[in-house]
């Protein structure tokens, strides 16, 4: 029973982080219908970010004297350059193709995730990054659970994050463009909506939590490396998938959803075949409720 | 001239100045507390420079100012085009044929090696070319297949002694087996979900390859599988048939060229066949094509199986070309620069995809010292092939005319 509560606390810490990244799949999918392969990517970028100003910081010695503020500034420091990043691959590789077939809007996704990955490597190294570490390694226990004040610290930025983007979304001007947006382009356009700004909006929201991940996932884990984007980013696309794409609440209980499983698999069944889990989901939620948990009616062109 | 600089200019300044806040943290920020501004800068300077030129020179021919130049280039072009359609099309493979046959007299170890690279590739493009550019099925986990030929082959060699050639056939039918098996739950779905998943299936299958440490050796790999063999004519003493083991490069070459002729020729005929234009028709649009009573579920199946068995032949002489298979060689940047190859040469084209695979295989081979940007620049040119040039470097060929192109 301890065994099964502290594998559900590991299962949530890495499904929030999920939750974020699938929150941008999820928000472009039902803005533009497209898969943007660049995202897992935008993820990386940000816990190279992270990793790049918290160790200026710690070597400069600001870290180990207010490592709130450090840390803070360089999750928001990381989100503005991860949105510099995707308004730029947005204009670049995306928006001429508006009007053309999906099959070439994907494939250039794809083009501009190798790009971003090797352009990573070639700058920072093939080499993993440490991350320095900013709390120490205590923690509460309870018996025999232990939470880590890491995983704490990453909860409680998740739960800030999606409380503050579901505000963003249900209760301001721009989110309820965006919503429009995304059920009827054409007519949002017609009423005043500029369909440009709002798509860019939508990768600018959906990289900057992606990049928030980058840094927490870096933290959990000590490292990252320049293809850490790959894994995680088709994980949490499963995530976006199961929760039902195109749907935001979805995609952050999708996101908890495969994190638990994934921990629970690795705990219980095997932990060499962990990844293959979340692909297993991905691939039986298409094929057996391709509207995944929240999802609603699906027409032939999205599956 | 000046007008248009200014509006164009104005944009680039801002796209630069922007590249330079991108690429200036990655370069700058040191993890010994330190910043700079010199490497940054000298890197984002040679791209402003590059992109200035690039910008000016397209300005200067957008307002027709380099017509004495390149008019004579592209009559040049033409008239070169124009002998090459000309020619009989069977004097052509007769020429490209000799070509072949006889470039291992002619060239080093090193060229054959890249020669026999390209040859494989050629034989891979040509496999997703049925999935991608045929049936119009986005298949990004094209490798996995390559995988299964290299490790049936390896294992059935190493286990039970199999021939190359003798295990050929039950390659063939492995990778189509496996093909059908990753088909069949995928294929209902369409267009993006079908490229997620056959991502995932590639991934699995790579994930069972690394770690069924009793079968495949897990991340160690497979070693010491043989070669090809085959009858080799001696006239050591006399004239007689030797049976050898094809360790020679330029044997290995011979092989290679059998497997690709035999490829493209599999290809080429389904792509005139009844088949090939009913998964015309499907990549065209699938729901008519179900109309005019196509079975779209099996001939999507099948384009799959067949891509699937093409690049299990592939992996298999992979296996046996290199003698050693681990999981490393296939992974999703693999299945990635087949997707490449395919969409720069021209989804569909036969000719286009073999110029994709030369471009993407030899030519990195010629710019040596640039081989840490490969990847960077398979992943730009994909991107920039998809903005400018969406059908490739060699567009296949329609059959039959199209309504809208008539108007025209």
């Amino acid at each position: 029973m301890e065994y099964f509560i502290q594998q559900l606390i590991n299962g949530l810490t890495l499904g929030g982080i999920y939750a974020l990244i699938a929150l941008g799949y999820t928000m472009v999918y039902g803005i533009i219908q497209l898969i943007n392969f660049a995202h897992g990517e935008f993820f990386a970028a940000g816990g190279y970010m992270g990793v790049i100003l918290l160790s200026f910081l710690s070597a400069n010695g600001y870290l180990a004297t207010n490592p709130w503020l450090c840390l803070s500034g360089s999750i928001i420091l990381a989100m503005i350059y991860c949105s510099l990043l995707a308004t730029g691959v947005e204009k670049i590789a995306y928006k001429p193709l508006r009007k053309s077939s999906r099959l070439s809007v994907l494939l250039s996704a794809l083009g501009m995730s190798i790009f971003i990955q090797n352009g990573l490597m070639l700058t920072q190294g093939v080499y993993d990054k440490p991350y320095p570490s900013i709390f120490s390694g205590g923690g509460f226990d309870f018996g025999n659970i232990k939470i880590s004040y890491m995983q704490i610290v990453i909860l409680l930025i998740t739960i800030l994050l999606l409380v503050f983007l579901n505000i963003l979304v249900f209760k301001t001007r721009i989110g309820k463009a965006m919503r429009a947006t995304a059920q009827d382009k054409t007519m949002s356009s017609l009423v005043g909506i500029k369909s440009d700004r709002v798509i860019s909006i939508t990768f600018i929201i959906g990289a900057s939590l992606a990049a928030a991940a980058g840094i927490m996932v870096g933290m959990y884990y000590g490292s990252v490396g320049y293809n850490m984007g790959f894994v995680p980013g088709i994980k949490a696309f499963a995530a976006a998938v199961l929760g039902g794409i195109g749907n935001i609440t979805g995609a952050m209980i999708g996101g908890l959803l495969i994190g638990i499983i994934e921990i629970f698999g690795a705990g219980y069944i095997s932990s060499e075949y962990k990844d293959v889990f979340a692909f297993i989901i991905l691939i039986g939620v298409l094929y057996f409720m391709p509207t995944g948990i929240m999802g609603e009616n699906v027409d032939d062109t999205r599956v | 001239m000046i007008q248009e600089f200014k509006s164009k200019g104005k944009n680039y300044l801002i796209g630069l100045i922007w590249f330079f806040l991108l690429l200036w943290p990655l370069l700058g920020i040191h993890s010994d507390g330190t910043l700079s501004f010199a490497k940054a800068f000298y890197v984002w300077f040679y791209i402003f420079c590059a992109s200035i030129i690039v910008v000016t020179v397209y300005i200067i021919h957008k307002k027709g100012l380099t017509l004495p130049l390149v008019k004579p280039l592209a009559s040049a072009t033409n008239k070169i085009y124009g002998y090459a359609a000309s020619m009989p099309k069977p004097v052509l493979f007769i020429i490209i044929g000799v070509i072949a046959f006889l470039f291992p007299f002619f060239t080093e170890r090193y060229a054959q090696d890249t020669a026999i690279n390209v040859l494989i590739y050629i034989c891979l493009g040509l496999g997703l070319n049925i999935v991608v550019g045929m049936a119009g099925l986005l298949d990004l986990g094209y490798i996995a297949f390559y995988g299964v030929g290299a490790y049936t082959y390896a294992l059935l060699n190493t286990l039970y002694g199999l021939s190359f050639w003798l295990s050929l056939p039950i390659v063939a039918i492995f990778a189509g087996i496996a093909g059908c098996i990753v088909g069949y739950p995928t294929l209902r779905m369409r267009g993006d979900y079908l490229a997620i998943v056959t991502l995932g299936f590639g991934e699995i299958i790579r994930i069972i390859f690394n770690n069924w440490m009793q079968l495949t050796n897990g991340p160690n790999g497979i070693l010491g599988i043989k070669p090809p063999a085959a009858l080799i004519p001696s006239f050591a003493n006399g004239f007689s048939f030797e049976y050898l083991y094809l360790k020679k490069l330029h044997y290995l070459y011979y092989a290679a060229l059998l497997l690709a002729v035999f490829t493209i020729i599999v290809v080429s005929r389904l792509s005139a066949s009844r088949i090939g234009r009913a998964w015309e028709a499907i990549r065209e649009d699938e729901t008519v094509a179900e109309m005019t009573g196509i079975n779209t579920f099996s001939l999507k199946l099948l384009a799959y199986a067949t891509g699937a068995v093409l690049g299990g032949i592939a992996g298999a002489f992979f296996a046996a070309r290199m003698r050693f298979v681990s999981p490393e060689s296939f992974t999703f940047i693999e299945s990635a620069m087949v997707l490449s190859m395919v969409v720069l040469g021209g989804m569909g084209s036969i000719p286009g995809i073999i110029l994709g695979v030369i471009a993407l295989i030899a030519l990195p081979e010629v710019f040596r010292e640039f081989e840490l940007y490969r990847m960077l620049a398979f992943g730009a040119s994909m991107t920039l092939m998809m903005l400018f040039r969406p059908k490739g470097l060699i567009p296949s060929k329609r059959m039959g005319v199209r309504s809208e192109e008539k108007e025209e």
